[in-house]
């Protein structure tokens, strides 16, 4: 391998997205028309903001038109120590964005010598979204949500996005994917200013329950394998991924509410 | 038509060399070592915001002595060298040796064809998964590699610096105590720096997946209590 040199006008600083296009290795290229194809696509994804900061959670579905291809896809993904993505739609470009999305905010980290702001990692995913509209408009469309602890303020925040790269600050919580509308009218109901965290789990789990319930797409806990959502919290103790054992108990605890309905 | 002068290969590499070497005896020097959970490095450094060390990918960091606007950006290169390659194939496939071949080939190629060299020596180290597979690079100005097992000292005054700490050093000893090792090395007899003075790094073999860290002053003035 080589040292990838530039001339002065032609540095990329300490954007990896465009260090990639000088090096002829840019993921965002023309895609053929594929909206005719089943290609895999991921589902529900939610956050909300509680108390001490976020927590995501995503289904683990993957579906092919009318067919699951992926029982075990992990569409809540940690982008960083104090933040997270969640990511729904066809499922290759969308795991090929987050990739890159936290090798950018790695990258510019060790470039600049300091991390990027909660708001500049914000900025950088519409971005890639944006970088996406071509293949979108072929029917691959990317929807993410992005989540963090922002440590400058001390409180969590989430956005989310549209296929054109549109970023939304959202105050509450925010849903995206095909079980969407089930989801946030849940979240809707019984979202509560400064939830605790466990609260806030066991909402966003109720969430993606009665997605899975009304949605074919979306995954609903499989007790059978053991598969159960990527439920995860961030605050200023960082990222942290609730074990499937807990959330074991969590949806336990729902499913049985549900029976006594 | 005026005629260049000749000036013979031998002679020139020497004057390029006696060039290289003075503008990194302007600098400070710098300690790496092997410690009981890693590498550590220590820098002489005022600086809180110039930074010698740093980190390159997971288990690799740099550091740097000479220039500064030379070595940062021999650092950059590194940073985007490492990232490429971990997108292109895998993480595992980043490693230490690879780079520090990366870097002699462009150090050395600048110190024959380029009007100046590189006023500048680095390190290169890579923590391993388990403690043999530590390496330690040292690539001088003209583009020359050593490898070492224990140590690497670099900068201006490196040979006195060295015997210092061979003197001192021991495998496996704790951070507190190569911390101090390094200190007294860099210090002058005249003065004992201070964690003010020093900017210390660590490659920690502790199972994450970023190794690299940065001690702070408040935990570098305990330790040199």
């Amino acid at each position: 391998m080589k040292f990838p040199l530039f001339s002065i006008e032609q540095d990329p600083g300490s954007n990896f997205g465009e260090l990639l296009k000088r090096v002829g290795l840019s993921p965002f290229s023309n895609y053929a028309n594929v909206s005719q194809v089943d290609i895999p696509h991921a589902t529900t994804c939610v956050a909300i903001r509680c108390a001490d900061g976020v927590v995501m959670a995503g289904d683990r579905r993957a579906t092919s038109g009318n067919l699951i291809s992926h029982r075990s896809m992990e569409k809540v993904v940690q982008a960083d120590d104090f933040s997270g993505v969640a990511i729904a739609g066809a499922a290759g470009p969308a795991m090929e964005m987050v990739k890159l999305f936290q090798l950018q905010i790695e990258h510019y980290e060790k470039v600049e010598g300091q991390p990027l702001s909660l708001e500049g990692k914000a900025n950088q995913l519409s971005m890639f979204v944006r970088n996406n509209l071509p293949a979108a408009m072929q029917g691959l469309m990317v929807v993410p949500i992005f989540a963090g602890y922002d440590d400058q303020i001390g409180q969590g925040r989430l956005w989310d996005y549209d296929a054109t790269g549109g970023r939304y600050e959202e105050l509450d919580f925010v849903a995206t994917g095909s079980g969407q509308l089930h989801a946030s009218t849940v979240l809707r109901v019984s979202w509560r200013k400064d939830m605790s965290v466990a609260d806030a789990i066991e909402l966003v789990s109720r969430a993606l329950w009665e997605a899975s319930d009304a949605d074919s797409a979306t995954g609903g806990p499989d007790v059978l394998r053991g598969i159960y959502p990527v439920v995860a919290s961030i605050t200023k103790n960082g990222f942290t991924r609730v074990s499937d054992f807990d959330l074991a108990a969590v949806f336990a605890t729902i499913t049985t509410g549900v029976q006594q309905r | 038509m005026s005629m260049p002068y000749y000036v013979a290969p031998e002679q020139m590499m020497k004057d390029r060399a006696d060039f290289a070497r003075k503008g990194i005896a302007r600098g400070r020097s710098l300690v790496a070592m092997r410690y009981n959970e890693g590498i550590a490095i220590i820098a002489e450094n005022p600086s809180n915001t110039l930074r010698k060390t740093s980190e390159i990918y997971d288990r690799i960091a740099f550091a740097g002595v000479g220039k500064y606007n030379e070595f940062d950006q021999l650092r950059v290169l590194g940073v985007r060298s490492a990232d490429l390659k971990g997108y292109q194939f895998s993480r595992h496939d980043v490693d230490a040796r690879s780079l520090a071949n990366q870097y002699a080939q462009m150090i050395g190629q600048t110190f024959t064809h380029e009007v100046k060299p590189l006023e500048v020596e680095i390190l290169i180290a890579e923590v391993g998964v388990v403690p043999a597979k530590d390496q330690l690079f040292h690539i001088m100005y003209d583009g020359t590699v050593l490898d070492e097992k224990r140590f690497i000292v670099i900068g201006g005054d490196a040979d006195s610096i060295r015997s210092k700490v061979e003197t001192a050093f021991v495998e496996d000893l704790p951070l507190q105590e190569v911390v101090k090792i390094a200190r007294t090395a860099l210090s002058t007899d005249e003065r004992l720096l201070q964690s003010t003075d020093l900017e210390v790094a660590l490659l920690q073999r502790n199972g994450s997946r970023r190794c690299f860290k940065r001690v702070t002053e408040h935990s570098l003035t305990e330790l040199l209590a």
